[in-house]
């Protein structure tokens, strides 16, 4: 079976951005997912976030792993390059893309399996690096595509389908991040597109990996009662404290400043992330403090969702190796060979 | 001194010994013994001499048994000797195995400091005793001297006994420790202690020795992973990703250190007034293990950047998975394999040629790859450099299977050189204009005569935008699960590897007139194989010979076995791992190739070819 493609009804009405690009320009080929499926949600953020930003699609280049969230790069931008990858890798295929042509725009698509149990370590290693993406967490607590297997972020006492409860402790990405290193963390929910499309332009505009955990519920798997990823244990448990807001940098210019460091950020490319609200005392650039912000809330059965963490002034694993501004994988041949008499005089050390 | 001398006779046979010997030294590691090993070692190759130097030596940094074999041999043959004129037992702990592997007629030279025990000695052995650790407590007074320069005042010792040139050894010491003037003159000081010693209470020289030829004048002195090293950056590579293993390691550094050296470039500063700064037109990433290591070459290969890895066997398993995805998905990577004993954690650092086959068919689901096997740095380098093109115009991953014998140990091998009109073969790649030329792109249509078909990379034109996937993928790189379409690709991939034979270092092959048995082997094992064949010649079987550079094989490998009616497969494993895929992918029958293995962990000798080859005929015959 083929993926199926999405008609293209030209249609005048649809609004452009500044490449005079509609939306249906970042869509991609029709999703294969269950209906409902969370991960469709965050699809559809994904190709309003683009085009919200007006990225030519040839500069954004989509990866993933294994699994039903990994699928999800094909629905979404079709003009970019994508790399379904194998599973928990992704994370490593992106570094290695990175480092060649840091000049796109990566955004990696994962889910809880891909990337809490097989790919851990990888996704530990991509955070202590600093690789420059935008790295989705698409986290539903349970194994879709082998039918409904508890993953390693699934909670203590949660309910599989059949009713057996989940005895081991979880996983949390965003724990995960603030012992990794990472430079930027958030949490939100695939049916809040409000929260999810600044998280992801923040994201975009952040020099380094930058995280997000989407809890996208599986809705042939994990939507029952005694879930703790379902639709409505969601609506009723998560907490939206620390709400933000992105501005792109031309707009940036015109607005004033606030002067509270913990209400707004300034990113690398000029482009502002402001906090519409925050908890008071929570600062997201003081690592112990969004530590004991999410352990508290957490104890008391709440999901806090908003940019929970974010440096910054970072450096990305470019800067820390002082690579040229352009990609590497167009620096000429020229420039990269020595030539015949270095060769000569080198083989000197060797007599 | 309870040495005693045998009186020197000019005999032909001890003429012969000129040039023509092998000398073992015994030492226990971490103690500085490599630098004053190879100090020897070359040294006798700037007298122009063909040598040898094999360290055989433990996965362990301090402590256990070391040895450093060194073979000098006019006519060139270096591969590994077993018979030692000269044992230089500094290892109390191996004295004893030490003593039992002098040649008859031979020579042991030891720390007479200590007294030997009587029971370990040899009526037809000749003791040296220097006392080593006795001049060096005298004339040294930090404790860390005086074990480290034991090891110049031995290696003073034998220049006098094997007549090496002084000032050739004076120089060495110069360069070396050029920047540390105390440590020079430690050296020089320790070196001349040996030297005198040896003067005074020997019969220098021995009557094997060295005396100055004219045959390295055109090479040089060069361990395998640097050249490999040296190969890569020649080649273009810009983006590494590794994780550190024995006996690959050194690759790896090496890289490193020649693109510090080679690949950074001064930029203008932007702003007036601020310092200009460097860029580095590479990126090494250290990774977490091999998986990510390989992932990283895939990425960047897929983006278009010129990408390697160096590993050994253990690394290959881990990679294992990746490597099919780089198979099926048709991404170039270039692989290093510096082989060392297997299975499992096995012998770190002891050679071997186990991983031919987990390497020509390495990952699950039908596949095969592009293998090269150099025999020795030389090759290293030039296959480094052939790899790469091969990788990206096949769009597959290439193996360099290397061992630690070429990786580690210095070789004396021709010159490398460069054509500076080299243009690398970058393969198939669609640009923007290309892309404009075209009604539609699809990945893995249009294959041309090698069964390629043309690629696109990350950041091109959106008309040659695909979603690579190593789940099943038709001819357009669309999903599929239909049997026809799925079948399309995999056959032509199977082609593609097929083609491949043509594009692959050719093998090497010797005919001999009248020759009815015929040699084929492998990497490392070149030099006991050739100095095997001469011996089998005086022993009046003539052999021809076959060494397999590539694989997909090229036809001649098969006419060659079935040409012969004693055709012998001489390899380092315990399989017989190259006779099993020549005869998988030849068809030629396996029981038409006799298998002679060697898979102890210690580079192969031209004894045990011409044990085996012997023991074969004459059981046939």
């Amino acid at each position: 079976m083929s993926s199926p493609t999405k008609p293209l009804i030209p249609l005048a009405i649809l609004p452009k951005n500044d490449l005079g690009l509609t939306v249906r320009d970042y869509e991609g080929a029709m999703s294969t997912l269950c209906a409902g499926c969370g991960h469709d949600s965050v699809t559809a953020a994904i190709t309003q976030m683009f085009f919200e930003l007006s990225m030519p699609p040839r500069d954004i280049a989509k990866l993933s792993g294994i699994g039903c969230s990994s699928k999800t790069p094909t629905y979404f931008v079709r003009g970019a390059h994508g790399f379904n990858s194998a599973h928990g890798r992704m994370a490593t295929i992106a570094t290695g893309a990175n480092a060649a042509n840091r000049e796109l725009t990566y955004i990696g698509i994962s889910g809880d399996g891909d990337s809490l149990s097989i790919g851990i370590g990888h996704l530990s290693h991509l955070m202590r690096r600093n690789v420059n993406m935008v790295y989705v967490l698409e986290n539903n607590g349970v194994y879709g595509l082998t039918k409904g297997q508890f993953s390693a972020s699934a909670d203590i006492g949660s309910r599989s389908k059949r009713g057996v409860p989940n005895v081991v402790a979880p996983i949390d990405p965003i724990m995960l991040g603030l012992s990794m290193g990472a430079t930027f963390l958030a949490r939100s929910f695939s049916g809040d597109k409000e929260q999810l499309i600044p998280l992801l332009k923040a994201a975009v505009a952040h020099k380094g990996m930058a995280l997000i955990d989407v809890i996208s519920p599986c809705v042939t798997f994990n939507d029952h009662e005694g879930s703790t990823k379902s639709y409505r244990f969601m609506r009723e448990h998560e907490v939206k404290e620390i709400e933000t807001d992105f501005v792109p940098w031309q707009q940036e210019i015109s607005m004033p400043h606030v002067k509270d460091d913990a209400r707004e950020v300034i990113m690398h490319d000029g482009s502002a992330v402001r906090f519409r609200s925050v908890p008071d005392g929570y600062d997201p650039h003081d690592r112990q403090k969004v530590e004991e912000y999410i352990r508290e809330r957490h104890d008391r059965g709440e999901i806090a969702t908003g940019l929970l963490y974010v440096n910054e002034n970072s450096s990305d694993v470019h800067e820390m190796n002082n690579t040229p501004e352009i990609a590497l994988s167009k620096v000429p041949f020229s420039k990269l060979c020595p030539g015949s008499s270095a060769l000569a005089k080198l083989q000197e050390d060797f007599r | 001194m309870t040495t005693t001398l045998p009186q020197r006779h000019e005999s032909e046979a001890a003429n012969s010994k000129v040039n023509n010997f092998a000398l073992k030294l015994a030492n226990v590691n971490g103690t500085g013994s490599a630098s004053a090993n190879s100090l020897l070692m070359q040294a006798i190759f700037r007298m122009g001499i063909p040598v040898s130097g094999k360290n055989l030596f433990p996965s362990n940094i301090q402590g256990l048994p070391t040895w450093y074999e060194i073979r000098v041999n006019k006519s060139g043959y270096t591969a590994r000797a077993l018979d030692y004129d000269l044992m230089v037992a500094m290892n109390s702990q191996t004295y004893a195995d030490d003593i039992a592997e002098v040649a008859s007629g031979g020579y042991l030279l030891y720390d007479s400091s200590w007294p030997l025990d009587t029971e370990l000695m040899r009526e037809d052995v000749t003791f040296l005793g220097v006392p080593l650790a006795k001049m060096c407590l005298e004339n040294f007074s930090s404790s860390r001297e005086r074990v480290l320069m034991k090891n110049v005042a031995y290696a003073g010792a034998l220049v006098g006994l094997l007549d090496l040139d002084l000032d050739v050894i004076a120089t060495l010491l110069t360069e070396s420790y050029s920047r540390n003037e105390k440590l020079l003159a430690s050296n020089q000081k320790a070196l001349r202690l040996g030297y005198d010693f040896a003067k005074e209470n020997f019969s220098c020289p021995l009557e094997f020795h060295v005396a100055p030829m004219n045959e390295t004048a055109h090479s040089i002195l060069i361990d395998g992973n640097t050249a490999s090293a040296l190969g890569c950056l020649y080649a273009g590579a810009t983006v590494a990703g590794w994780y550190p293993i024995t006996p690959a390691t050194a690759l790896m550094d090496n890289f490193t250190a020649l693109c510090a050296k080679y690949r950074r470039e001064p930029v203008d500063s932007v702003v007036a007034g601020a310092p200009d700064s460097i860029q580095n037109n590479y990126l090494i990433l250290q990774a977490e293990d091999e998986i990510a290591a390989i992932g990283m070459v895939l990425g960047a290969s897929w983006s278009g950047a010129r990408s390697f890895t160096s590993t050994s066997g253990p690394g290959i398993s881990l990679m294992s998975e990746l490597l099919g995805l780089a198979y099926y998905t048709e991404i170039p990577a270039v692989i290093f394999d510096v082989q060392r004993t297997g299975p499992s954690t096995g012998m770190p650092t002891r050679t071997q040629q186990a991983d031919i086959l987990l390497c020509a068919y390495a990952s699950h689901g039908d596949t095969k790859h592009i293998l090269l096997f150099p025999a020795n740095p030389h090759e290293c380098f030039e296959f480094a450099v052939a790899s790469f093109d091969l990788a990206e115009h096949y769009q597959t991953p290439v193996f360099v299977l290397s061992d630690l014998d070429i990786g580690m140990n210095d070789w004396v091998v021709p010159e490398l050189t460069w054509d500076d009109h080299f243009v690398p073969d970058r393969g198939r790649v669609l640009d923007d204009k290309d892309l404009s030329e075209i009604a539609e792109f699809f990945r893995y249509a249009n294959a041309d005569d090698d069964f390629v078909a043309a690629r696109t990379v990350p950041g091109s034109a959106e008309k040659g935008a695909y979603f690579i996937r190593g789940s099943g993928h038709d001819k357009f790189g669309k999903y599929t699960e239909a049997p026809a379409e799925y079948q399309e690709v995999v056959d032509r991939l199977k082609k593609k590897h097929a083609a491949a034979a043509h594009s692959v270092p050719a093998p090497i092959e010797i005919r001999r007139p009248g020759a009815t048995v015929g040699i084929i082997t492998l990497g490392s094992c070149d030099l006991a194989v050739r100095e095997a064949i001469d011996e089998l010649s005086a022993l009046g079987i003539e052999a021809d010979f076959l060494r397999v550079c590539g694989f997909p094989f090229a036809p001649s490998v098969r006419e060659f076995v079935e040409s012969h009616e004693h055709c012998f497969v001489v390899e380092q494993n315990r399989d017989g791992q190259l006779r099993s895929l020549i005869s998988l992918e030849t068809e030629v029958d396996i029981n038409q190739m006799h298998p002679v293995l060697h898979y102890g962990g210690f580079p192969l000798s031209a004894v045990q070819v011409v044990t085996a080859v012997t023991e074969k005929l004459e059981i046939r015959s």
